[in-house]
């Protein structure tokens, strides 16, 4: 080692640069330069980690909801179901129903069939109601019809509302004491007790069992219908006996061979779910007979906004919004944009125009909410705006994006190089020319940016709008800038606070196509400024 | 020494009685930057069709005077302007004096070549459209090739004329920036500095035709290079902070100029 530095040193001269307090200055140097290139490194990555990861939760949460799941039924619609002069008044929920209980003809209590209706969305005559009116020839014949599910019945067919096991075989036999009612179920072998308290059975005396509405449901299918087990004891010889209550009758009481009886169990308790064990019975016997069908949700994207889930749709959201930015844009834009050029271009420095410049500069940083109080204060209370409109939601959130493009454009202004000035005043261009002909055309992509990163911010912006009534429960779709509408964040921010597990999804479909608004805008905003991009 | 004797003095006089008429004239100019001073008192002539080279070391106020003559010192917010300067006869500090029209007479060509960020055509035909000056898109185009011609630029260009100006070479752009100014048909030229950003090649080819225009065009140019101003002027202006040292004759500046400074800047002392 000292070897090699006294080589060295006889090789080259030694200065203050290549002798071993250097040599470790230059270590040092590299060694900052290393931590902080790891650093920057790091900061990116866990950047991305969260991006990844905020996007991923996202479109799986919203993925459920693009799709939604229909129940083709056979409607009547002879005219003897339906009168076609009476159709105004006309319960078309009760066609639906009572095709619906044509598929259940076993099931015949009061309680039941109002259960059974449930499986259906309570909109789906206004749709059939909708679809006569655009076509009449449905009347007078029997036409298969999509008919919306209950948004339960709906995310139980998504999987989404109890943990259901596949059907297993029983590898006993079954025997049956009756075909409907309370039965009883005598299993070949002793199989189902170690089963059943696996999942949560009570146990009582005897080593009998007891599944209360606390435990996993276990229903026994044999013979055409099905058992839900309620209660299980030791019989004799090795065998169990269990009790049942029939949810489908069963075809007849002949023993069934082994393998021939099939067990599903639902891990998610009754008491713990929004489903009950008849429900999903039904639901999957229409299932099995091929009458569901899962198709592109456009309820939730065509529709406006409802109480019941299956119902609710965003585009009078998006129309609001769509409304909302158009306002703030008319607004907004080319008051900002006069503004910067006047400041920057035409108006002399002197204490005012300082001050004004400071005051913008604050404005941008003022809490959005202060805006709409403002907007409450001055266009609904002083002007008597109409509450809840696009029109003064437009102007509120324009308030709010007017210093962020004033900022924007100004800055983009000063980076017109002065020279270009100079050569259109030098060959006489006046003040305006110049401006009009050379620099503002030289700012323009960074205006546009600057723009649209302010609507971007404007778009996702709740706060001010709560304070002037955008937040109000609006059904119909907005059809101009004066009608009551709501906006894409509202509307997020509404259904987030609504209990329906239906509604947790479109949450986040929701959020998904305000990101997709965000990401076009955005991608607009790049394009302009690559398509203007002037280099001089 | 010889200029002194008889003969001399004959040539001299001869030149005088042939010197062209004045174009524009600088009465008692001051500038100033706020509280700073820049020009002092400058009383300059700028003969037609002649060009007039304005030299003097870094920041001694020649640009400053140059600016002057077409206003575009009104667009320095603290700079002001006092004393007299006249384009034939007219004061053009008149407030009646239109500041457009006066920019129209007295083009200008700056330091860096400027190009619009548009095409070559585009560039050359802005002035003459904001100003009016062609009747039809003939006209136009008249005016774009006769004065790229003029500028010697036409042969290199004359098949690209759509694309930008700001794809040319630096020397290009230049004389793009000069043919813009032509365009208009101005009577007085400004130049400052114009070849301060080209190669030799480039410059030689800009001061060639400097000369060529000189029968068109008054001509006032600013430069940093003594060689220069002896090969493209005829009158010379010596400045030095803020201040007026010596005006004449090109000839006679380089060869007996009358102040010492001006002697010692010529000749490399200092400056």
């Amino acid at each position: 080692m000292t070897d090699a530095i006294s080589t060295l040193g006889g090789g080259r001269p030694v200065s203050i640069h290549t002798d071993d307090a250097a040599k470790a200055r230059l270590k040092t140097r590299y060694a900052a330069e290393m931590r902080f290139k790891w650093l920057g490194a790091g900061a990116v990555a866990l950047a991305g980690f969260f991006l990844v990861l905020l996007l991923s939760t996202v479109v799986t949460q919203a993925w459920p909801a693009l799709r939604m799941n229909y129940l083709m039924l056979p409607l009547d619609l002879s005219a003897a179901k339906v009168d076609p002069a009476k159709l105004d008044g006309f319960d078309f929920q009760g066609v639906i129903n009572d095709a619906l209980a044509a598929e259940f003809p076993d099931v015949t209590s009061r309680q039941d069939r109002r259960l059974l209706r449930g499986l259906i969305s309570t909109g789906a005559g206004t749709f059939l109601r909708k679809d006569i009116a655009e076509d009449p020839g449905m009347l007078g014949t029997t036409v298969d019809y999509a008919v919306p599910l209950d948004d339960f019945a709906d995310l139980y067919l998504k999987g989404l509302l109890a943990d259901v096991g596949t059907d297993e075989a029983i590898a006993t036999t079954v025997t049956p004491s009756g075909t409907t009612g309370d039965i009883e179920l005598t299993f070949g072998d002793d199989a189902m007790l170690a089963l059943a308290r696996g999942h949560g059975a009570t146990e009582g005396e005897n080593g009998a069992l007891t599944l209360t509405s606390g435990a996993a449901s276990l229903l026994v299918a044999l013979n055409g219908g099905t058992v839900k087990l309620t209660a299980l004891a030791p019989g004799d010889g090795g065998t169990v006996v269990a009790k049942g209550l029939v949810i489908e009758a069963l075809d007849s009481n002949a023993p069934a061979a082994t393998g021939q009886a099939a067990l599903r169990v639902i891990d998610t308790p009754e008491s713990s779910r929004k489903i009950s064990d008849k429900e999903i019975v039904w639901l999957d016997r229409l299932q099995s007979e091929g009458l569901t069908e899962s198709r592109f949700n456009s309820i939730f994207f065509f529709t406006g906004a409802s109480r019941e889930p299956e119902l609710a749709g965003v585009w009078g959201a998006v129309v609001g919004s769509f409304l909302t930015m158009i306002v703030t844009l008319a607004i907004a834009f080319p008051i900002g944009v006069s503004a910067a050029i006047y400041l920057e271009e035409f108006a002399p420095k002197n204490r005012l125009t300082t001050i004004i410049e400071v005051n913008i500069n604050n404005l941008a940083a003022v809490p959005s909410i202060v805006f709409g109080l403002l907007g409450l204060a001055v266009f609904l209370n002083f002007f008597g705006l109409p509450r809840s409109a696009p029109v003064v939601g437009g102007m509120v959130l324009a308030l709010m994006t007017l210093p962020i493009i004033i900022i924007a454009s100004r800055a983009s202004l000063r980076a017109v190089p002065p020279s270009i000035r100079e050569a259109a005043l030098g060959i006489g261009a006046s003040k305006v020319q110049t401006v009009f002909h050379h620099v503002l055309p030289l700012a323009m992509p960074g205006i546009m940016t600057g723009t649209i990163l302010g609507m971007a911010h404007a778009l996702g912006e709740t706060a001010p709008l709560l304070m002037i009534g955008m937040v109000a429960f609006i059904v119909d779709i907005p059809g101009g800038f004066t009608d009551p509408a709501t906006i894409l964040p509202v509307q997020i921010f509404m259904w987030a606070d609504f209990p329906e597990p239906g509604f947790q999804q479109k949450t986040s479909a929701a959020i998904l196509i305000l990101l997709a608004f965000l990401v076009i805008m955005n991608a607009i905003a790049v394009i302009l400024r690559k398509r203007f991009e002037r280099r001089w | 020494m010889n200029i002194m004797t008889e003969a001399g003095v004959e040539q001299k006089l001869a030149q005088r009685t042939n010197e062209p008429p004045i174009k524009m004239k600088g009465e008692k100019v001051n500038v100033h930057y706020g509280e700073k001073r820049a020009l002092f008192d400058v009383d300059l002539d700028v003969r037609e069709n002649q060009v007039t080279a304005l030299i003097g070391p870094s920041g001694c106020g020649k640009s400053t005077f140059l600016r002057c003559l077409n206003r575009m010192n009104d667009t320095i917010d603290i700079a002001r302007v006092s004393g007299k300067i006249t384009l034939d006869g007219e004061d053009v500090y008149d407030p009646k004096i239109d500041v457009v029209e006066l920019r129209a007479r007295v083009g200008m060509v700056f330091q860096k070549p400027n190009p619009f960020p548009k095409s070559i055509y585009e560039n050359v035909a802005y002035g003459p459209r904001i100003h009016g000056l062609a009747k039809s898109k003939a006209d136009l185009d008249g005016i774009v090739e006769s004065s790229l011609k003029k500028a010697g630029l036409f042969n290199e260009v004359k098949d690209r004329l759509l694309e930008s100006g700001t794809g040319l070479s630096g020397g290009q752009q230049q004389r793009l920036c000069i043919a813009r100014a032509i365009a208009v048909s101005p009577e007085v030229i400004l130049m400052d500095e114009p070849c301060s950003a080209l190669d030799p090649i480039a410059t030689a080819r800009v001061e060639e035709l400097i000369d060529e225009l000189r029968e068109n065009y008054t001509i006032v140019i600013v430069t940093h290079s003594m060689q220069q101003a002896a090969r493209v002027s005829q009158r010379t202006a010596m400045f030095h902070l803020g201040y007026l040292v010596e005006e004449g004759a090109t000839e006679k500046m380089f060869t007996n100029p009358d102040d010492k400074r001006t002697q010692d800047y010529i000749t490399g002392r200092f400056g």
